[in-house]
């Protein structure tokens, strides 16, 4: 399975995290700054496979990908295919892109709740459960729709339908 | 609007305010406050400020304040590490979830799925209500049920929740009509919830989700794929899931899914070891995915499938290999190069040969800028290594960590040291060659591997005696070298070569350089365990310099009054010299080379001096080891004194020349015996004195006693103090110790065990010293010692040199009870869930009491309430029962009352051959399936039927 899906900017920060598999909110920080380190020592061209027994236990491996500020990180164990992760990493950014045209690191940033959203679509409980872009994009977008149908029915500040509409 | 009015103190704890909820900040209000200021403190202050303001708004009767407050906190607790503990988190999430508001719930569930703490779980049951409502039918429209349903089956796979018993009991119902329509979404949760509580969810979720591999729909059945093949991973027991073998091989053959094949691949890999029959069937399938498949994630599936789980079908295997290689040589793409060192690394050793034909690739990637194709190369490297190619292979890699970062460079040394010690040197013939490979990777760059150098120096010096004299010169190569001594990495190596200088001095070339090298002025950068030994060493050659003049002293007095004082070679003592030394291939050397006699008189006194200057001072020493040393060194000098004279007045005063004499043939005695290697097992074999009742009084330190002497060590066990003490090589001194010792022993009794030890053995276990100087290895070998040779002695055509004897202690048997792995079957939840609910058995009872009587038969019973695979169940009918069947059949007729005939084989078999095409007809199976299913078939015979 799936065990943590991450994005973390160049400068640390972390932009997205999710863990399938428990890890006391405690260590979180320890977590981000590790894969940070591991991340930010390997140069540019060389193979996107990191082991990560220390941080996730044995036989856990995390892939990579290095796009413009952010890293996008998936770890995984003896379950998943190596090349199918990245693929998926793929799959999840060509999304993002779909979703805000041209995706930076400002759109993550600001869409915190909408990144959650894309996220489950394509994984639950650390399954895979959609591996197509265009189908990720339609339930994200049928989504967007039933809230702000949901929204004009109640009284809710401006602010939050605001963020629901795209 | 970044800086709301600071509430006034009542009103904050009276609740928030008005003013609150019409200024309150929204999320993105919040991440801009947090990016104003991007240091550290900075944000670390607007965390505070917005989460006291949080507090506040949490608490408002006021849904929107409340969801936006949530969502705030969701997004600083996830993003920015803040302590959710004092802001209860999932109170306010769980009571969202009820709100008709479809984004409210959006956020409740979000919160509730990143944040929920099994430590919150007490909550949890206050949200089980509402995840039924939400998992059933509504009167809703259908697009907003299935999003609703969406959010309750995303919380029911988050990690806290799917750990939660009671959840799994009351809503593992809710799921199955979701799993009947195939939605992978509750193909995924049903997997989670299983995994966390499988006694409670495997009799309700097991089924239906059988029933999704089988399913037209490749969706649910790639899900059903994903979700089995997570269920099986280690530590989880794969082997309740055969059954669903025929519904896998149906998805290998037929699915067009990668995913879903991926999937399928690894269960096999799984499930293969356990059924032999299984591999034969598959490997045709998967070689043709593995020919016509252009998706490299799935390539690369097939191969390492083949590679682990069918290693005996060679024609799949060598074709496996054939795609490895073409990853490997994937240029451009490091990933698929990093792959196929890995699929490389997955063939056993019987292909070997194959992987030695890549040696070219891969000594190449251990040059690459990539960690993980270096280490892969190293592994494989490694697993190359056999007695034909060590030589060259360690010195390629020994040259190649001269080249390589300080971490890398590392693991290659200590790859090659491994390899090398392995099972005592059991690769290594020629230990000429072996000493200068120490003694270069010692000085490699970067080399922090001293301790294990030093120890394989020390250990090579004890086990073999032909190591020796090239063992000497390399660790004199190491000692001349000043700038080794400021390296503290190197410190043990330098402690070794010390050691070893010392004790076979009579291979050293020339003492007298031996002796400045040990004394050189950066010594003092030695820690002092470390000058402790080189004193010592000093010691050593002295008294070896001392007896070889004062016999060539006693010679030449009988002969011919010869100046002893001249610098020149004195090539008839020299001949003398040379006896005394005794080694062949030092004579051709010190032929050629002309330096001056280290055994002249002028080269004594300048020994002498040089001690005096630089060990005197160490007198004064703090450390003990060392001011002990330096004190013996300084009065031996001291003692025979004498000696500075002998030359002087010639062959004047015998009375002291003989004192002398005597005094230089003692202390040579001391040191002339043979250190030997010491068994791990030594103490053991020390019989317990007569009176002394070990397990009377001690019974309560069995268990220390015991862990100490099996210690698995591999090193040599040195008492140094006993070596320096005349007592323990004199046979008086040694029986008067004895009888002090047993006195001893009788006055304290209880105490003397754990110290008495090392006094013990002398007596009755034979000195480790003892048995190598008689050398006949026949009467060594038949108790305590065992020389190891014969082995090798086939292999060895091809070496030059023949292979010298190397001592080894503790026989193999004994090594390999060390390793011997306590591997204890570790009673998994899942599958003890997964047969104990099978096997017929209520709910209730399984969870109980399974275990005893597990039988994957149980999962067969299971699959034949499933319509897709339920043809298997039924040929099942007569077969021989195993013996752990009659419990569970007992069981099965208590409960029941009845036990239903046995089924018309024939009929059955009939029915089978209608085939898979037939299976979707669900009644009249199911009729069938009631009368055969107390018959519960051994799983073997339904693989086979399927199979055949």
């Amino acid at each position: 399975m799936i065990q943590a899906v991450m994005v973390i900017s160049t400068q640390a920060k972390p932009r997205l995290l999710k863990f399938y598999n428990f890890q006391s909110p405690e260590k979180h920080q320890d977590i981000v700054r590790g894969v940070f380190q591991l991340l930010s020592a390997r140069p540019d061209s060389v193979s996107n496979f990191v082991e990560v027994d220390g941080i996730f236990g044995p036989g856990t491996k995390m892939v990579y990908k290095h796009l413009a500020t952010l890293y996008f990180v998936f770890v995984f164990d003896s379950s998943e295919n190596e090349l199918a992760m990245l693929d998926l990493i793929q799959v999840f950014v060509e999304t993002l892109d779909k979703c805000f045209k041209n995706v930076c690191e400002l759109d993550i940033v600001f869409n915190f709740n909408k990144l959650h959203t894309i996220l489950d679509e394509m994984i639950l409980g650390g399954q895979v459960i959609e591996t197509s872009s265009e189908q990720i994009m339609k339930s994200v977008e049928e989504i967007g729709r039933l809230e702000k149908q949901s929204s004009t029915t109640s009284l809710i500040p401006k602010s939050i339908s605001d963020r629901f509409s795209r | 609007m970044a800086s709301a009015p600071p509430a006034p103190a009542p009103a904050h704890t009276a609740g928030p305010s008005l003013v609150d909820t019409l200024f309150q900040r929204s999320l993105d209000d919040l991440v801009k406050s947090l990016r104003a200021d991007p240091s550290a403190a900075g944000e670390s202050a607007a965390v505070a400020r917005a989460l006291s303001e949080i507090h506040r708004e949490i608490r408002t009767p006021d849904a929107a304040t409340k969801a936006v407050a949530l969502q705030k906190l969701t997004y600083l607790s996830s993003l920015h590490f803040a302590p959710v503990a004092s802001h209860p988190l999932a109170f306010p999430a769980i009571e969202l979830l009820a709100s008709p508001s479809l984004p409210h719930k959006r956020l409740a569930y979000l919160a509730a799925s990143l944040s929920l703490h099994p430590a919150s779980l007490s909550l949890l049951p206050l949200a089980t209500h509402q995840l039924h409502k939400d998992l059933s039918p509504s009167a809703s429209t259908a697009t907003a049920h299935r999003h609703v349903s969406a959010l309750a089956l995303q919380l029911l796979g988050s990690p806290a929740a799917a750990t939660a018993p009671d959840l799994a009991v009351h809503l593992a119902h809710d799921l199955v009509p979701h799993l009947s329509r195939g939605s992978p979404r509750a193909i995924a949760a049903a997997a989670r919830v299983i995994a966390g509580s499988p006694s409670a969810a495997v009799p309700i979720l097991f089924k239906p989700l059988a029933a999704c591999l089988a399913s037209p729909d490749p969706r649910a059945s790639t899900a059903a794929a994903a979700a089995f093949c997570d269920l099986s991973a280690p530590p989880a027991d794969a082997a309740p899931f055969l059954p669903l073998a025929p519904d896998l091989y149906n998805l290998l053959t037929t699915s067009r899914s990668n995913w879903a094949l991926i999937k399928v691949l690894k269960l096999f890999a799984r499930l293969a070891p356990l059924e032999s029959r299984l591999a034969g069937r598959i490997v045709d399938p998967i070689c043709q995915l593995l020919t016509h498949s252009s998706a490299m994630s799935l390539t690369f599936e097939c191969i390492r499938t083949v590679l682990t789980a069918l290693p005996a079908h060679d024609g799949a295997v060598r074709l496996a290999i054939g795609k490895a290689k073409e990853l490997l040589a994937a240029a451009d793409d490091p990933n698929l190069r990093y792959l196929g060192l890995l699929a490389l690394g997955m063939l056993g050793p019987a292909y070997a040969m194959t992987v030695n034909d890549c040696r070219d690739v891969i000594a190449q990637s251990l040059g690459d800028a990539d960690t993980n194709i270096r280490r892969e190369a190293l592994y494989l490297m490694r697993g190359m290594i056999d007695e034909n190619n060590i030589v060259a292979i360690a010195a390629m890699l020994v040259s190649h960590a001269a080249k390589s970062d300080p971490e890398f460079a590392n693991d290659v040394l200590g790859a090659v040291l491994a390899v090398c010690g392995r099972n005592v040197y059991e690769l290594v013939a020629d230990f000429d060659w072996y000493a200068s490979l120490l003694a270069d990777m010692a000085r490699t760059l970067h080399c922090a591997q001293g301790d294990e150098i030093g120890r394989q120096l020390v250990d090579v010096g004890l086990r073999v005696r032909d190591a020796r004299p090239e063992l000497v010169s390399s660790a004199r190569s190491l000692l001349i070298d000043p700038a080794l001594l400021g390296n503290h990495f190197l410190f043990p190596v330098l402690s070794a070569a010390a050691w070893i200088s010392g004790e076979y001095v009579d291979f050293t070339k020339d003492p007298l350089e031996l002796v400045e090298a040990l004394l050189q002025p950066r010594t003092s950068l030695l820690p002092m365990s470390v000058r402790a030994v080189y004193i010592h060493a000093v010691f050593k050659v002295l008294t070896f310099c001392f007896s070889v003049y004062v016999e060539k002293l006693g010679d030449s007095s009988k002969e011919v009054d010869v100046v002893f004082n001249e610098l020149v070679i004195d090539q008839t003592v020299r001949g003398e010299s040379k006896v005394a030394l005794g080694s062949a291939e030092e004579q051709d050397i010190r032929a050629s080379t002309v330096r001056k006699d280290p055994f002249s008189h002028a080269s004594i006194l300048y020994m002498i001096n040089l001690i005096k200057t630089t060990v005197g001072p160490l007198v004064e020493c703090n450390e003990v080891e060392v001011q002990e040393r330096a004190r013996s060194l300084i009065g031996f000098v001291h003692l025979i004194r004498d000696i500075q004279e002998l030359n002087e007045r010639k062959v004047a005063d015998d009375d002291k020349q003989s004192r002398v004499n005597e005094l230089v043939k003692t202390m040579r005695t001391i040191f002339c015996q043979e250190l030997g290697p010491v068994s791990v097992i030594a103490q053991m074999k020390v019989a317990s004195p007569e009176g002394l009742d070990l397990n009377e009084n001690l019974a309560e330190l069995t268990d220390i006693v015991s862990e100490d002497d099996t210690a698995p060590s591999t090193s040599i066990f040195f008492y140094p103090r006993s070596r320096d003490s005349v007592q323990t090589r004199d046979e008086p001194a040694l029986s008067i110790g004895l009888s002090s010792l047993s006195e001893h022993r009788k006055r304290h009794g209880l105490f003397y065990l754990p110290t008495g030890k090392t006094e013990d053995e002398p007596s009755d276990y034979p000195h480790a010293n003892d048995t190598l100087p008689s050398c006949s290895n026949e009467t060594v070998s038949d108790d305590e010692l065992k020389t190891v040779e014969p082995v090798f002695a086939g292999k060895k055509s091809k070496a030059t040199k023949s292979r010298p004897k190397v001592v080894k202690l503790d026989g193999e048997d004994f090594l390999s009870s060390m390793i011997a792995t306590t591997n204890i079957l570790k009673e998994d939840p899942l599958s003890g869930a997964l047969r104990g609910v099978l096997s017929g058995r209520d709910a209730k009872t399984s969870s109980a009491q399974r275990a005893s009587d597990v039988n994957s038969e149980g999962m067969l019973n299971k699959m034949g309430t499933n319509e897709s695979s339920s043809q298997q169940i039924e040929n099942l009918g007569n077969h021989p029962t195993s013996s752990s069947r009659t419990s569970t059949q007992q069981n099965r007729d208590k409960k029941k009352g009845t036990n239903p005939p046995e089924s018309d084989v024939k009929e059955l078999r009939k029915h089978r051959s209608s085939g898979r095409s037939g299976h979707r007809q669900g009644k009249h199976k199911h009729r069938e399936r009631s009368s055969t299913q107390p018959d519960i078939p051994p799983q073997a015979p339904v693989i086979q039927d399927f199979l055949l």
